[in-house]
């Protein structure tokens, strides 16, 4: 713990109140305002990039520990975040869309100046252990260190020299766009206080070495639940509704547990350890920032550790099952016959889909989600399926914002959510209009041209 | 002054179909490939997404999709007597532009040629003597069919091609084409269902004892998952294929079936936007150095590479071996010279085919939803006496109802006012077309050049067309179409319109986008362009893809062929020229 802390249980408590009063009016004010001003960055990585995490790598001195350098890089997904359209890969430099505001992810190439070059592997491990870096002091949680606390000294020392051999690049990420007082850094020295203490990953020896492996991967280096769980108020992870599923940038990270409407109680072992290899599977395909996390992550995990990670999955307890209110019948009636245009061209009358291709609508889990926020962006915005070594083909939902209006989007998504033995809360006019505007999405043609 | 670039082992000049295929083959084995492509990078969801990729006025008569003539275009005559203008505005053939290449915007029908096709003149001169080929400047082809097919197969494969096949490896098969040389592997996914016109036309056919078989295509009957792990989906019979992008990732073109795959290569780059304006060599004229190009902001680059590949659409791979100055020009009056040589298109003739007591629905279409009839095709049928060679397949086809361009009245009705309209509406779902899709053979007079006089917009000479059809095809046409009548009258139509093809050639309608010839392979420099490796006689290290390969255009769609030629042509790079790089592969 820091040695700036306050000794006294009284101050302690007093600074917590200040800094708690501090990030509400930020959530709320800040927020706001910077979501007006900085409309979201389109994610395209520049091509090639997957290259640098499959080429074989030559040998040499220190070649093994570069090796597993890499394989833990690819494990955390590095280059998802670290990488800016048209940018090296670890480069940095891509905005990350928080509830505070906007957080640039830094330089983890070995340039000298603005990356990791002159780091010591100490001082890497304090980033990944304490969330305190080097240069720029303590970290925010975007850079997920809650997780990464459990990746070992060796571990953290194989990163680093795998991060140095990669191409550097001389590039300054922008400063961060965050509303004051967020914008000092040592206000997380509270929020650490409240959410955070290092750790290390610790076995559950009721349980078998491939789940305890599992648990390691998806709640250390995978991070999942920096997408799959809600946060507080805070923006810290709320541990009794861990992987159920949370509202991220604007789209919806769905359940993970095995609850059969929302998570992935339908899915069997095989159809997770599929998605992950490849992208997509008899249910679904990965789209989004989730399409990021195949690509450049799970589809490039070993068989072994897919398994471990299938095995924790299915181990989760279903989440609780939430009542819904049922959509009135003119908004089926609609619904019915917008689905019959605009979507039955790929997921087919019924929407019995294509698997593998688009994905079947009935026991959709991400059309079941409690919140509809996940499938109003999908319909307004449209997604790419993972490309995949695998399956290199990225079939893409094409946007709706241009055609269909705010109840007719509304419509169609509480079609979905209510047909073919679907059920989940209908969705207004006014969640539509807010996505659109949240994601920046023009108007239907005719309005608002 | 050229900017001069970082060599590559292989450059492409253009990125279409033949492009995709070596850019997939030769990065596949090792080596570093640059594509060249002149326009924009194009995709599915941002060019043709199923939320507006229906759009006929956008695609089909303002050519979203088509080379724009402001930029590129060619000037064209009937005979050497005229003198040739620039095309202003396409007609006749609508050549593709940008990622893709016209791959997007094809019907997707897949054929393979006859094996008399690949002996065309030797075939036709033993069984009907010499004068049976008198007046044309027909040539046999390198290759043989035994020798194609494996690539043939490597194609279907790569597009997951829907059909029903009629010879496998020598046994006939029930349902299938019995004229069809033999298949080392059934159609990857089974043929797409008929509806109920190409029905009528299945059973008419068979009643009259020919054999109709289920069109071979490209707009796949199931999802498909190809070699590459590239994924296509299930037609859904939205009639919206020739001129269209298909949104729904059910057509094989080079985005639905390699690009992607392509893509995650290390060894690979695309730069669009990208001319080559010239393939440049050595003092010695001998060896390819690389190639010029100018980018979209004016900047001319020189990119050196091992191997050059011209994998442009036919038309401009010929400018470009003759802007280059590589080979010898054709010459009509001497007949010396290959390059332009045997220039060819397609004789397309049609039976419009109405009814007054059946519903067709043919918006319910695809590409190449057809039952189809080779019986009439190449030498399937004994031509002594009917004076002419070749022929032509009769499909009946329903590719869509796209309400512009297919509103068909009978014979009669005015063009337009009251009564005109009555007929549009009362045969707009009650009326489809036959093709008799026939065979071009090469006549001295028509070929390729550059124009004396018109330019395009670097300076260079435009390419001149000099092309009408045969008194051979035109016969062949008025044969082949009255046989599609009879057909259309067994169909139990109300009335039949037959439309044989009539000369002069007319470049300003659409006929159909299958332009061949010009870069001819052949046993040796004395008789063409390329060896059967499609490698220049004249310049070791390059090669020239595409249907320009062709002596003569066979009574199919070129697209089968031609892919199948690029795979034999990345083989022979691969397994041969590069263990003997700068060798012809072919002694002269």
């Amino acid at each position: 713990m820091s040695a700036a802390w306050p000794r006294s249980r009284g101050k302690r408590v007093l600074l917590v109140i200040a800094i708690l009063v501090a990030l509400l009016i930020a959530a709320s004010v800040g927020s706001w305002l910077w979501f007006k001003l900085n409309p979201v960055e389109i994610v395209e990585p520049p091509p090639g990039v997957l290259a640098l995490l499959t080429q074989p790598i030559p040998d040499g001195p220190i070649a093994d520990l570069v090796r597993r350098g890499r394989y833990l890089t690819i494990a955390g997904d590095c280059m998802s975040c670290h990488t800016r359209a048209g940018g090296q890969p670890f480069a940095g430099g891509l905005g990350l869309q928080t509830p505070f505001g906007t957080i640039y992810s830094s330089n983890i190439t070995g340039d000298g100046d603005y990356g990791i070059g002159g780091w010591t592997p100490a001082q890497f491990y304090r980033v990944l252990h304490d969330g305190r870096s080097k240069t720029l002091g303590r970290l925010y949680p975007a850079m997920p260190y809650p997780h990464f606390t459990v990746v070992s000294r060796a571990d953290s020392d194989a990163m680093l020299a795998f991060l140095k051999s990669v191409p550097a690049e001389h590039y300054n990420p922008p400063a961060n766009r965050l509303p004051f007082p967020l914008d000092i850094r040592l206000v997380m020295i509270g929020w650490n206080l409240l959410n955070f203490s290092p750790h290390g990953f610790k076995a559950d020896p009721r349980q078998s070495a491939e789940w305890n492996r599992g648990a390691y991967l998806v709640r250390g280096p995978g991070h999942c639940g920096a997408c799959h769980t809600q946060k507080t108020v805070l923006g810290a992870e709320k541990s009794d509704k861990a992987l159920q599923g949370a509202v991220i940038e604007n789209r919806f990270a769905p359940d993970l547990t095995g609850n059969p409407r929302t998570g992935l109680g339908r899915w069997s072992a095989a159809d997770i350890f599929e998605y992950l290899r490849t992208g997509r599977n008899q249910h679904a395909g990965a789209v989004g920032q989730m399409a990021e996390v195949v690509t450049y992550s799970t589809s490039l995990l070993s068989d072994a550790d897919l398994n471990a990670i299938v095995t924790y999955l299915k181990s989760l307890p279903a989440s609780p099952d939430t009542a819904s209110g049922a959509p009135s019948a003119a908004a089926m009636r609609a619904g019915h016959a917008i689905f019959f245009d605009a979507c039955t061209a790929c997921h087919l009358v019924e929407a019995k889909g294509q698997p593998r291709m688009f994905p079947p609508l009935g026991g959709s889990a991400v059309a079941q989600q409690r919140d509809p926020t996940g499938l109003i962006g999908l319909i307004l915005g449209g997604g790419r399926t993972a490309p995949t070594l695998a399956r290199p083909s990225f079939q893409t939902m094409p946007s709706f914002a241009w055609k269909l209006d705010d109840q007719q989007i509304a419509d169609v998504a509480s079609y979905v959510r209510n047909s073919w033995g679907n059920r989940a809360s209908p969705v207004s006019a006014k969640q539509v209009a807010t996505i659109r505007s949240k994601l920046d999405l023009r108007q239907p043609l005719g309005r608002g041209d | 002054m050229a900017q001069a670039m970082p060599k590559v082992d292989v450059v492409l000049v253009g990125f279409g179909w033949t492009g995709a295929i070596l850019a997939q083959q030769l990065c596949d084995a090792g080596l570093s490939v640059l594509a060249l492509e002149r326009a924009a990078a194009r995709s599915t969801p941002v060019n043709w997404a199923t939320t507006f990729d229906q759009d006929e006025l956008r695609y089909m008569w303002r050519h979203h999709l088509f080379q724009n003539v402001k930029y590129s275009t060619l000037t064209f005559r009937n005979n050497i007597h005229q003198s040739a203008l620039p095309m202003r505005h396409l007609g006749s053939f609508l050549p593709g532009t940008g990622v893709g290449g016209a791959g997007i915007h094809w019907n997707g029908q897949i054929w393979r040629w006859l094996e008399s096709d690949f002996k065309l003149k030797s075939h036709n001169e033993a069984r009907y003597g010499k004068q049976a080929t008198a007046g044309l400047t027909l040539q046999d082809m390198p290759v043989s069919y035994q020798e194609l097919e494996p690539y043939y197969d490597m194609f279907d494969k790569t597009c997951g091609t829907s059909g029903q096949a009629g010879n496998l490896s020598g046994a006939k098969q029930t349902g299938g084409n019995p004229f069809e040389a033999p298949r080392s592997a059934p159609y990857p996914t089974p043929p797409l269902p008929m509806t109920y016109g190409p029905k009528l036309f299945e059973q008419a056919a068979a009643s009259m004892g020919l054999h109709p078989f289920p069109h071979p295509a490209g707009n796949l009957s199931q999802e498909y998952t190809n070699p590459l792990g590239m994924q296509l989906g299930k037609c859904t019979f939205c009639g919206f294929c020739e001129k269209f992008g298909c949104g729904n990732y059910s057509k094989a073109s080079p985005q639905t079936t390699l690009i992607p795959y392509i893509l995650t290569k290390p060894n690979f780059e695309l730069r669009t936007e990208s001319e080559v304006l010239k393939v440049e060599r050595t003092p010695d004229g001998r060896h390819a150095t690389g190639v010029t190009y100018i980018d979209s902001a004016g900047i001319e680059h020189f990119q050196p590479a091992d191997i050059v590949a011209l994998t442009a659409y036919q038309l401009h791979n010929v400018h470009l071996m003759l802007v280059s100055g590589i080979g010898q020009p054709y010459d009509p009056a001497t007949g010396q010279g290959h390059v332009g040589k045997n220039y060819c298109y397609q004789t397309m003739g049609s039976v419009d085919v109405f009814f007054d007591d059946k519903l067709l629905n043919p918006f319910i279409g695809a590409g190449a939803l057809a039952s189809v009839i080779d019986d009439y095709n190449g030498d399937n049928f004994d031509h002594s006496g009917l004076g002419f060679i070749g022929g032509a397949y009769i499909a009946g086809m329903v590719t869509g109802a796209r309400p512009i361009e297919m509103v068909r009245v009978p014979d009669g009705v005015p063009k337009w006012g009251l009564e005109w309209k009555h007929a549009a509406k009362k045969y707009f779902l009650r009326a489809m077309g036959l093709s008799v899709h026939g065979s071009s053979y090469p006549q001295a007079g028509n070929y390729l050049d550059l124009d004396p006089t018109y330019k395009d917009q670097f300076g260079r000479p435009m390419l001149r067309m000099t092309f009408d059809f045969p008194p051979n095809d035109l016969k062949m046409s008025q044969y082949c179409t009255d046989r599609a009548a009879e057909i259309a009258r067994n169909m139990g139509a109300s009335s039949v319109h037959a439309k044989p093809r009539k000369g002069p050639y007319d470049i300003t309608h659409y006929q159909t986008t299958h332009n061949v010839g010009g870069t001819m392979m052949g046993e040796s420099p004395a008789d063409s362009v390329v060896n059967k490796y499609s490698q220049s006689w004249n310049v070791a290290n390059l090669f020239v893809t595409g249907a320009g390969l062709y002596p003569q255009n066979p009574g199919y769609n070129p697209t089968g062929t031609l892919a199948a030629l690029a795979y034999l042509t990345a083989d022979a790079i691969k397994t041969k020229y590069v263990k003997a790089a700068g060798q012809p592969l072919v002694a002269a």
